[in-house]
């Protein structure tokens, strides 16, 4: 525990994090590689347990997974660890805390990723109603299905690679329900062919999606669930330009899954912790404002990958070399910068082809859970606004009790925060909403044995 | 007077000025509750919503939350929907000197008019049963009582309004009215608001607000944490706190003190306190801080050990030099009252604050003596 500080400490070994470790390392840095999962990958390259060569069929780019991982090599790796909290400043050191030890560094290079945005729908806390993520991750990561016949629900290209992955390991999926029109493409050209191999990679699901006969509808959401004790099917309806459901067109489609996600949320609880400065990207999140080095407002604090701007793998590649470049105080090489450049016009394509419209809370109906932890329904979450006087998505948490639960808001905040703004009158969700649902100065939880710091209280599962 | 004028501006939407615009509501007055931020938004939303007796010794602020405990019990049945809980507090010694005082304690507390009930070490077991073995003993005070406080002040200010109070929030003030010497109400980012009395009800930014009006009220903060873990089936019944917690809230001392302070709520999870450090609005999370609660609170319940903290967060007590309350008309600002700086028991002491103040405000006589909390003491 007592060693002398690391040049570098990266958090997060995905795309971005190994890619910072790797660049940082290169430029002869001591760095130290911290993740919650017991071996790299992160999210995108996760694979089943000590096997990194399983599920080759599943994953994109496995080639440069291969490179970043021989590339982390000299890292000193602390896997399996949960981080809690940072804290610091580049004049003093900054401390990476997890439940069993406390990493030094001189700088910081945050790789948090992000997880599933969701929308909430009638019966959704219902079993086999899965994010499309959390599908996603246990058929890579245990090859496990969530069913055999899986409704696949939500807007963005990410819907894609899970309804080709569940149709290859034998899932029937029943439909693709994209709640945007992908025609939008056609007028985003010039962002996407700088970057053909995303072409490449869409027409190759396209292609999968077509020889396993799954349907793909446009401007249709799954917008209600039903069943007794589990899913047993979901309605479907066509949606408006405001994402209304157009009366009549709603249809029940018999299914025992469904996958449903609304783009992503960036992870920004280390970030927001040690104070850096933040913006609302163009898909609604909240995002960590870094300049062309990965800089954050923080000196010493860099961010790369989705928590600067959901923007895919490759950008959090790009992202993450760049920031582990700059934090070894190295030249930052300009094609580096130009891909960077190239892959976040792409993600700007991408959020304008796929926004999630206002519309989603028509679907919802007084009693609909919004947090499903402590059970508050969308018609509490709005008393708290016209009721009890709440004009900003955190006072309305906490009269409505609504993300104080269990996941701390991670699955309800942004709802919270779109419902809060809605009921108040607000025409967007500011900045200031979605950090009120975004900060938890205590990360992940952890025990008071732990937090106490007394080895003799290892904590209990 | 202009048409507009309110009877009563009450600056602060937090549970002191929610309380004031019921009490004030509801004797007739037309009254405008008036924060730069949003309800709750400020200290009440950062604390447990006590309502003590047990940590106050005989005197001016005892007999100040005997009747506010009394009122908290009656808002309960009259505006109701924050959770009132009845828990009763568990004031824990760890030596038999500690124990001694802390019986010495409840007695001259009893001779006051508290409920006491000595507890010897053997039998802390049964009021709760996770508590350490090792303590001397304890004193149980039935009439500990807890809210959860964001709520309080929202129900309040909602009654408030059924009684035509209006609730502006987002509005800043940033001057005060004159006319002469006297306060004839507040000038605002969303213009001026005349009124017949203005009552600062601005918690740790009291003295801010009395500063505009050219008075001195020294208000301080004093930040505290509070510790929240996963939600759990009823482990800890009481709040239940060690008897240096008492000695700690008295102290002057600017550095960190920390005591133990364990309590399960009604929706599940347990609190822990309790920290206070004299460090500015330095929001910055302490490690350190949040490291002392734990251990502190695992040796008081060791059952806890393996429990999950999942949430952490801070606040600032307004604090007073002399640890008591700002409670009453300002003769330096004819048509000025303060209603601030309850540091850390500012839930509790509420209701009966905000009473007072609307019989001040009404020309009434107050049910209790408000002079040792006038607000000139400092000078």
């Amino acid at each position: 525990m007592a060693t002398s500080p690391y040049d570098v400490a990266v958090v997060g070994a995905g795309p971005a994090g190994l890619a910072a470790a790797a660049a940082a390392l290169a430029g002869g840095a001591r760095v130290a590689l911290i993740d919650a999962g017991r071996q790299p990958g992160g999210q995108y390259w996760r694979h089943r347990p000590g096997d990194l060569g399983a599920v080759a069929d599943l994953h994109h780019d496995l080639g440069a997974f291969r490179a970043l991982v021989a590339g982390v090599a000299g890292a000193v790796r602390y896997f399996g660890q949960h981080v809690w909290n940072v804290s610091g400043s580049a004049a003093d050191g900054f401390a990476v805390l997890t439940a069993e030890t406390e990493v030094a560094a001189r700088s910081l290079v945050l790789a948090p990723g992000a997880y599933d945005r969701q929308v909430p729908f009638r019966s959704w806390d219902l079993p086999g109603v899965y994010t499309a993520g959390g599908a996603q991750a246990l058929l890579k990561g245990n090859e496990v299905l969530v069913g055999r016949r899986v409704v696949v629900g939500g807007t963005g290209p990410f819907l894609l690679p899970v309804a080709a992955g569940l149709a290859a390991r034998g899932a029937h999926v029943a439909g693709v329900y994209e709640a945007n029109a992908p025609a939008g493409w056609a007028r985003h050209t010039a962002a996407v062919l700088p970057v053909a191999a995303k072409l490449t990679e869409g027409a190759g699901y396209a292609a999968a999606l077509a020889r396993h006969r799954v349907p793909f509808h446009s401007r249709r959401a799954v917008v209600a669930a039903h069943g007794e004790q589990a899913v047993e099917a979901v309605t479907v309806a066509k949606l408006d330009r405001e994402w209304r459901i157009v009366p009549g067109s709603e249809r029940i489609v018999e299914c025992d899954a469904v996958a449903v996600g609304w783009g992503f949320t960036p992870q920004l609880e280390l970030p927001l912790a040690l104070g850096v400065a933040t913006r609302v990207d163009a898909d609604g999140s909240l995002v960590v404002e870094v300049d062309e080095r990965q800089r954050t407002s923080v000196p010493g604090v860099y961010v790369a990958g989705e928590a600067c701007g959901v923007g895919g793998a490759p950008l959090a590649v790009a992202e993450g070399e760049i920031a582990g470049t700059a934090a070894v105080a190295a030249p930052v090489p300009a094609r580096l910068r130009r891909r960077r450049r190239a892959l976040r016009r792409f993600a700007a394509a991408m959020h304008a082809v796929h926004p999630v419209r206002d519309g989603w809370q028509s679907w919802l109906g007084d009693d609909t859970l919004v947090c499903r932890c402590e059970e508050v329904t969308a018609g509490e979450v709005r008393a708290a606004v016209d009721d009890l006087g709440a004009t900003d998505a955190r006072t309305a948490k906490l009269l409505s009790r609504a993300g104080m639960g269990w996941c701390q808001g991670r699955v309800c905040g942004y709802a919270t925060a779109c419902l809060t703004a809605s009921a108040s009158g607000s025409a967007t969700v500011s900045a200031l909403d979605l950090q009120g649902v975004s900060e938890r100065p205590i990360a992940v939880p952890i025990s008071l044995g732990r937090l106490a710091g007394d080895a003799g209280h290892t904590g209990q599962q | 007077m202009p048409a507009d004028t309110a009877d009563v501006v009450v600056v602060g939407a937090g549970v002191v000025g929610a309380a004031t615009a019921w009490y004030a509501a509801r004797s007739g007055r037309s009254v405008t509750v008036v924060d730069r931020g949003s309800v709750a938004g400020g200290t009440t939303g950062a604390g447990e919503g006590n309502i003590l007796v047990s940590d106050k010794p005989p005197g001016a602020e005892l007999d100040l939350a005997r009747l506010s405990s009394a009122l908290w019990r009656d808002l309960a049945v009259e505006v109701g929907g924050f959770e009132y809980d009845t828990k009763g507090g568990l004031v824990v010694a760890s030596t038999p000197a500690g124990f001694d005082a802390l019986v010495a304690l409840a007695a001259r507390q009893h001779a006051a008019g508290v409920e006491t009930v000595v507890v010897p070490a053997g039998e802390l077991a049964e009021h709760e049963p996770h508590l350490t073995p090792s303590l001397a003993g304890g004193v149980l005070y039935p009439g500990d009582a807890q809210v959860q406080p964001m709520l309080a002040a929202a129900r309040l200010l909602r009654a408030a309004r059924t009684k035509g109070a209006r609730v502006r929030t987002g509005v800043e003030v940033t001057g005060f009215l004159r006319s002469g010497d006297r306060v004839t109400g507040v000038r605002t980012t969303a213009g001026d608001l005349p009124a017949g009395a203005v009552v600062n009800a601005a918690g740790t930014w009291g003295g801010e607000i009395a500063s505009l009006a050219g008075v001195d009220v020294p208000v301080l903060p004093r930040r505290g944490f509070i510790l929240v873990t996963e939600p759990l089936p009823r482990l800890v019944r009481h709040k239940v706190y060690a008897a240096e917690y008492v000695a700690d809230v008295a102290s002057d001392d600017a550095d960190l003190q920390t005591s133990p302070v364990v309590e399960g709520t009604e929706a599940g999870p347990i609190l822990i306190g309790a920290s206070r450090e004299r460090v500015g609005y330095d929001r910055t999370l302490s490690v350190r801080v949040l490291r002392a609660l734990a251990a502190q609170a695992v040796a008081l319940f060791p059952v806890l050990a393996g429990v999950q903290v999942i949430r952490a967060y801070r606040g600032f007590r307004p604090y007073c030099p002399d640890h008591l309350p700002v409670i009453g008309a300002d003769p330096r600002a004819p048509g000025l009252f303060h209603a601030c700086g309850h540091e850390g028991a500012g839930i509790g002491l509420a209701a009966a604050t905000g009473r007072l103040i609307a019989q001040l405000v009404d020309g009434d006589r107050p049910e209790l003596d408000v002079t040792p909390f006038r607000p000139e003491r400092f000078a």
